[in-house]
C-alpha cells in the first residue's frame, strides 16, 4: 500500500442523512497524473477534501504517501491549488509565496530562492511587488498553482487549474503538469475540462453518486475504445437491443447510427452481426472514441458537467 | 509554535494593511483630543472656592479619569469584537482558510496564532488610550489617580475574554452571527452589572442574584465594574451613582473566574475548529 501515491478503501462522507460520497475506492501510483472526472454532486469535491484533510471521512481508509489521512509531516510534502482562488488578496505576489513558504517550514534562503523562481515560472516576475486583488483572473489561477509548487511536493492536488485561463495560460498548465510528473510527482487533477484530461491525464476515474464506477487506462483510449458511426436502413428494433452486447451506448436517428464499442475486435463482429440481422449497410466508420464519448457512455448525461 | 507565529504576524500584517490599526487609531486619538478638551472645560468651571481645595479638585480628577475609562473600556470591547469577528468565521466562509490548513501546521496554530496577534494590538491599542488618558490627567487635572495598573489590567482582561469568546463563536458561526452573539451576551452582562447594582441600593438580594447570575453567564461587565472600584475607591458616592461608580463590587473569585472562562472560551474554540470540516 505505502508504493502508492493516494489509495483509498471505501472512503464514505455523510452530511446527516445525505450521502456525498459513498465509498471511494481507488488507487493513484507515484509520478502519475491521474484525472478525477464526473458530473457536478458526484462527490468531487468532497473526496479531494476528504483526501487534504480538510473533511472527515464518516468511515474507510486512505493513505497519502504511505501515511494515514491527516499525519502532518506528510502536508510537508503535499501541494495544493483550491478551486477558484481563494487566498489572502490584501499580500502581493511575492508576499503571499512567502507566507505560504513560512507555513510550509521553508528556511528563509530557500524562499527567497523559490519565490522568484516560481514567479518567473508563473510568468509574473514583473508583478511580485502588486497586490493579489489587482490581478487578472487569469494572473491569480497562476500564482495559485505554482503557490501549490513551492516545497517540490511528491503529489499535488489541482482543482480545476485551467478555470479562468486563457489559452497560453492553459498551455502552462500543461507543461507544468509535465515537468511535476517528469520531475516523479503524482498528480490529482480535478476537471471540467475534458480536453485538458485528455492531454494531460495518465488515467481517470469517472465517479458519480460518490462512486468510481470506472477507472480508465488513457494510454489505452483510441486503441480499444471505437466509436462507430454509419448510415443504416432496415434495422429493427430487436436487431438494434442486440448490438447493446458490444457497446455501452447505441443511438439511431432516422438511419444515423452511432455506438461505442470497448474493443477495436468488436468492430468486424459489428459489421458482421448488422448484414446477418438483414440490414442494408451504406456507410460505417469507426474512429477512436474521445474522453467525451467516453464520459457519456460511463456516468450518462443526468447532471452537467 | 512555528504555525502560531506565523499566523500571528499574518494576522498584524493584515490589520495594517487593511487600514484596521489605523482607523482604530484615528477614533482612539480623537477620543484623547475630545476628553482632554472636556476634561479642560469642566476643571475650569469648577466654582473658584472649590476649586482651591485641593481634596475637591482630587476628588473631580478622580471620578472624571473613571469617567473617561469608562469610555475606553466600551471602546476597546468593541474594537475587539469588530475587529476579530471576521477573522475565522469569514476565512472559513471564503474557503481562504483550506490553502492554508492544509500546509504542515495544527489547526490549533491558525486560532492560537490569530488569538496572540489580536491579543497583542489590544494590549498595544489599551496602552495607547490609557497611557494618553494619564497624561491628560496629570497635565489638565494635575493629578495622578491611584490603582491604575489594576485597573487596567482588568479591563486588558476584559478585552481578552471578549476576544476569545468571539472566537469560540466564530469557530461554529458566520461573520454577522459571531458579531451578534458576543455583543448579545456583553450586553447581557452589561445589564447584569446594573440589576446587581440596582439590587445593592435597593436591598434586593433577588435582583443581586440576577446580576451575579448574568456574571457568570458572562463575566465580561464583572470585571470593569472591579476596574472602576479600583478607580475610585473611597471616593464613590462623591458624585451620585453611575456606570463608572460602583456599589456591589465583584469579587476577587470573580476575577478568577473571568480568567478561567477565558481559558475555557479559547481552549473550545481550539477544539470546535480543529473537529469541524473545512
Amino acid at each position: 500500500m505505502s508504493g502508492a501515491a493516494i489509495e483509498t478503501a471505501n472512503l464514505r462522507k455523510t452530511f446527516g442523512k445525505k450521502v456525498a460520497v459513498r465509498g471511494l475506492t481507488l488507487q493513484v501510483g507515484r509520478g502519475e497524473v491521474f484525472g478525477f472526472l464526473g458530473p457536478n454532486g458526484a462527490g468531487k469535491s468532497t473526496s479531494v477534501k476528504m483526501l487534504l484533510g480538510l473533511v472527515a471521512p464518516t468511515a474507510g481508509q486512505a493513505v497519502l504517501l504511505g501515511r494515514p489521512l491527516g499525519d502532518r509531516n506528510v502536508r510537508a510534502r503535499v501541494g495544493f491549488l483550491p478551486e477558484h482562488f481563494r487566498f489572502h488578496d490584501w499580500l502581493s505576489g511575492e508576499e503571499f509565496l512567502d507566507f505560504h513558504g513560512r507555513l510550509y517550514g521553508m528556511p528563509g534562503a530557500r524562499r527567497r530562492r523559490r519565490g522568484p523562481e516560481l514567479l518567473a515560472l508563473a510568468g509574473l516576475a514583473d508583478h511580485g511587488r502588486k497586490r493579489l486583488r489587482d490581478y487578472s483572473k487569469g494572473m491569480l489561477q497562476r500564482i495559485g498553482l505554482v503557490q501549490a509548487l513551492l516545497n517540490d511536493p511528491e503529489l499535488i492536488f489541482l482543482d480545476e487549474p485551467t478555470s479562468g485561463l486563457d489559452p497560453a495560460g492553459r498551455l502552462l498548465v500543461r507543461d507544468i503538469i509535465r515537468a511535476e510528473r517528469d520531475r516523479g510527482a503524482a498528480v490529482f487533477l480535478n476537471s471540467h475540462l475534458l480536453s485538458e484530461v485528455e492531454v494531460t491525464c495518465d488515467r481517470v476515474a469517472f465517479i458519480k453518486h460518490g462512486e468510481v464506477l470506472e477507472t480508465c487506462d488513457l494510454k489505452k483510449l483510441g486503441v480499444e475504445e471505437r466509436s462507430i458511426v454509419a448510415r443504416v436502413k432496415d434495422l429493427g428494433t430487436e436487431a438494434l437491443a442486440g448490438l447493446e452486447q458490444w457497446a455501452g451506448s447505441v443511438r439511431l436517428e432516422g438511419d444515423s447510427l452511432t455506438m461505442e464499442v470497448r474493443a477495436e475486435d468488436s468492430v468486424p463482429e459489428v459489421v458482421t452481426y448488422l448484414v446477418a440481422s438483414g440490414a442494408r449497410i451504406y456507410s460505417l466508420h469507426s474512429r477512436q472514441a474521445s474522453l467525451e464519448e467516453m464520459f457519456l457512455r460511463i456516468v450518462g448525461t443526468e447532471g452537467g458537467l | 509554535m512555528r504555525g502560531v507565529a506565523v499566523m500571528a504576524g499574518l494576522t498584524c500584517r493584515e490589520a495594517v494593511r487593511r487600514r484596521v490599526v489605523a482607523a482604530a487609531m484615528a477614533v482612539g486619538a480623537a477620543y484623547l483630543l475630545l476628553y482632554g478638551f472636556g476634561l479642560h472645560k469642566v476643571l475650569e468651571s469648577l466654582p473658584a472656592a472649590a476649586s482651591r481645595q485641593l481634596l475637591f479638585r482630587r476628588q473631580a480628577v478622580i471620578v472624571l479619569f473613571a469617567m473617561g475609562m469608562y469610555v475606553v473600556n466600551w471602546l476597546l470591547a468593541v474594537i475587539t469584537i469588530l475587529t476579530s469577528a471576521d477573522t475565522i468565521a469569514g476565512e472559513i466562509n471564503s474557503g481562504v482558510i483550506q490553502a492554508v490548513v492544509t500546509k504542515p501546521i495544527r489547526r490549533w496554530d491558525v486560532i492560537l496564532g490569530k488569538w496572540l496577534g489580536f491579543a497583542a494590538m489590544l494590549t498595544a491599542y489599551l496602552a495607547f488610550l490609557a497611557g494618553g488618558m494619564l497624561a491628560e490627567v496629570r497635565l489638565i487635572g494635575g493629578h495622578t489617580p491611584a490603582h491604575v495598573p489594576e485597573a487596567i489590567g482588568l479591563m486588558w482582561l476584559e478585552s481578552m475574554l471578549l476576544l476569545a469568546v468571539t472566537f469560540r463563536a466564530g469557530a461554529s458561526l458566520s461573520t454577522l452571527a459571531t458579531g451578534v452573539t458576543v455583543f448579545g451576551l456583553h450586553i447581557l452582562a452589561f445589564l447584569g452589572g446594573w440589576v446587581e447594582e440596582f439590587g445593592w441600593l435597593a436591598h434586593s438580594q433577588t435582583a443581586m442574584n440576577l446580576g451575579v447570575l448574568a456574571s457568570v453567564a458572562m463575566p465580561s461587565e464583572s470585571l470593569w465594574r472591579r476596574a472602576a472600584f479600583e478607580l475610585q475607591g473611597p471616593v464613590i458616592g462623591g458624585f451620585g451613582r453611575g456606570p463608572f461608580s460602583i456599589g456591589s463590587v465583584p469579587s476577587g473569585g470573580m476575577v478568577v473566574y473571568a480568567g478561567l472562562y477565558l481559558a475555557a472560551a479559547l481552549a473550545l474554540a481550539i477544539r470546535r475548529f480543529s473537529r469541524r470540516d473545512l
